[in-house]
């Protein structure tokens, strides 16, 4: 049933081509695509592990800054009179290398912070955002600075049997994101229902008894940031050269703001969340625009937001498949702590 | 005369001191290969701090705790857990928004680790590992006596079946040695008698065992041998005849009694 839903939804998004012409709406759709990707591997870790990454956008933009760079080439100069040379590799490379770039980073980011996690996680992953923005904005020769990096090369893939294709035209794009997205949904789902998925669950839902089990938190968490950093890295490429111009504000707080809204709504650990989250939000200015002035649209924005969440508080997906799915044992509120031995029996 | 078991845990000049507060001074004891002993005392007695010493959530002020003459000084509860100890809680014992059987998987961590990627690629290694998961949660369901409520929430079950539940997940990690905290705290007269034959079959099948518990009957008919705590000092250790008439026991619960009536 599930998988089922799962295989009509891509064969719908496959064949929105089919009968939508309309280059805006293409556009909004990649665009949205793309932040899809990143609303996921976001959910990877707030959804499923309990961690809220409030800079995930960083490794959005790192995957971006770093596909572009490895695309484009650069030469700067460092201390002591080094030099870097690099001349452009294929853009193909750089998707490559966002992955490792950003995951690396997203490890340093887990690795600092997960000894303490909670609101340390929060405020390491907003400083780092932070930091890079400023990174971005201020080494001018590595990255243009406020100029933007620009020119960046369309993504090509080498078909066997067709030779190399350019991914030039919006149509090509659309499949690109489209392939992206559903080897990354594939990825999480796989991975939440393995061993280490279960890890990640039995943490956030008892870590004193999922440590007992033995489970190393750490090295759960962490992994869990390096996978979810490489994903959003991946979404960053895919802008990159997309749009084929990227600059400092890519980092921008509210992207982030909007990745953690499209999780929210659409339902935190679960994998067609941010799917549904990220269609409505990525969606929602395209049809607002025409009829609302830019401080208006957000203004609804808040309202969608706030009255998605006040009908269905857990989100769109979890919320919905409670009220579908049969009827089932209810949760009762955990109440094995409010209750003490020592009102139940002494020295019977 | 039996031959002393051979030695399993060995508590050495254990002292836990929290600020001010001494929960723990000076704990020697030892528990022997396939012996179920218990550890009594009153509330606060300092019995479910030594447990937390003894698996690792808790590093004592002074002292040297060892296993199977391995020192665990210093090692990570998880490492604790690979050396073959296991325990459950004296409050929260399940994952409550998992179901039963589920939760037994959760349980299973440290057996079904396979490599990520072949767990992603769905490599045959990886599903046949699950499949041994599975069938190996399936038996401890069963061991527990809770096939009946493998599909439900584990939160949703009595305090009885919890515990019963959290038995199941030390359980899985194939202990050597289980650390049980009150675990028929919650349960009627018949799930405390059912427990007791499970705690039995537990040891039969070669796990030694130390409880921590206040029904007093049932410590009495489990143990082979009884370790009294109060305000964080052994005041006794013997059999559970000898502990039965121990004047220094009684003083230590009845002088408590006396103090709450
Ligand atoms: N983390 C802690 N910080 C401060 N004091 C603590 C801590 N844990 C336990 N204590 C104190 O140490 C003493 C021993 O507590 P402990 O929980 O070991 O008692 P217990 O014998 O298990 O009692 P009970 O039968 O009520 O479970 C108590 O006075 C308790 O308040
Ligand atoms: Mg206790």
């Amino acid at each position: 049933m599930k998988s089922a839903i799962a295989i009509l939804t891509v064969v719908a998004f496959a064949s929105v081509p089919l009968w939508l012409r309309d280059p805006y709406l293409m556009n909004a759709l990649i665009t949205t695509g793309i932040f899809i990707i990143g609303a996921m591997s976001l959910n990877l870790l707030l959804g499923f592990t309990g961690q809220l990454s409030l800079g995930h956008i960083a490794f959005f933009g790192i995957g971006a800054y770093v596909s572009a760079l490895t695309s484009l080439g650069f030469d700067v100069g460092l201390p002591f009179g080094f030099r870097i040379v690099h001349d452009p590799w294929p853009p193909i490379v750089g998707f490559v290398l966002a992955i490792v770039v950003a995951g690396l980073c997203g490890y340093l980011v887990g690795l600092l912070s997960f000894r303490v996690r909670g609101a340390y996680f929060v405020i390491v992953t907003i400083s780092f955002a932070e930091v890079v923005r400023l990174v971005a904005l201020n080494w001018v020769e590595l990255t243009q600075g406020p100029l933007a990096l620009t020119n960046i090369p369309s993504i090509t893939i080498g078909l066997p049997g067709l030779g190399d294709l350019t991914l030039r035209t919006k149509l090509q794009n659309y499949y690109l994101v489209l392939a992206v997205a559903v080897v990354t949904y594939l990825l999480i789902s796989r991975l939440v229902h393995s061993h280490f998925g279960r890890a990640m669950r039995g943490l956030m839902e008892n870590e004193t008894l999922a440590v007992s089990v033995g489970i190393d938190v750490t090295k759960t968490l962490t992994l869990a940031a390096v996978i979810s950093a490489g994903i959003a890295g991946a979404a960053g490429s895919l802008y990159a050269h997309y749009i084929r111009i990227i600059d400092p504000e890519v980092f921008a707080f509210i992207n982030t703001v909007t990745m953690v809204i499209m999780v929210i709504t659409g339902g935190k650990g679960s994998l067609a969340g941010p799917v549904v989250g990220g269609m409505i939000f990525g969606l929602l200015p395209v049809f607002l625009r025409p009829i609302m002035a830019p401080e208006a649209q957000w203004i609804a924005y808040g309202g969608v937001l706030i009255g998605i969440l006040f009908v269905l508080p857990r989100g769109i997906v979890p919320s919905l498949a409670l009220r579908f799915a049969k009827p089932r044992k209810r949760i009762e509120p955990v109440t094995a702590v409010a209750f003490s031995e020592r009102d139940v029996k002494e020295h019977a | 005369m039996m031959p002393a078991p051979a030695m399993a845990l060995r508590v050495e000049k254990v002292a836990v001191h929290f600020g001010g507060l001494v929960a723990l001074s000076d704990m020697n004891f030892t528990v022997g290969e396939g012996e179920i002993v218990s550890l009594i005392g009153p509330n606060g007695a300092g019995k479910t701090t030594a447990f937390n010493v003894v698996t690792g959530f808790l590093d004592p002020t002074r002292g040297a705790v060892s296993y199977r003459g391995t020192a665990l000084n210093g090692l990570k509860p998880y490492q604790i857990a690979d050396l073959g100890l296991a325990r459950t809680f004296q409050r929260t014992s399940v994952f409550p928004n998992d179901t039963v059987y589920d939760n037994l998987l959760v349980g299973l961590h440290r057996q079904g680790r396979v490599n990520l990627l072949e767990a992603i690629l769905g490599l045959p290694r990886a599903r046949s590992s699950e499949r041994r998961l599975r069938e190996r949660a399936s038996e401890l369901v069963e061991w527990v006596g809770l096939e009946r409520r493998a599909r439900d929430l584990a939160g949703s079950l009595s305090y009885g079946e919890q515990r019963l539940v959290g038995v199941a997940l030390a359980l899985a990690a194939e202990p050597s040695m289980l650390l049980l905290d009150e675990p028929v705290s919650g349960m009627n007269a018949s799930e405390t008698h059912t427990f007791v034959e499970l705690v039995r079959n537990i040891r039969d099948r070669g796990v030694t065992i130390l409880l921590v518990e206040h029904d007093m009957p049932m410590v009495m008919s489990v143990s082979d041998r009884i370790v009294v705590l109060n305000y964080g000092r052994i005041i006794a250790e013997g059999p559970p005849d000898v502990i039965r008439n121990d004047p220094a026991v009684i003083e230590a619960y009845l002088g408590q009694g006396a103090t709450r009536a």
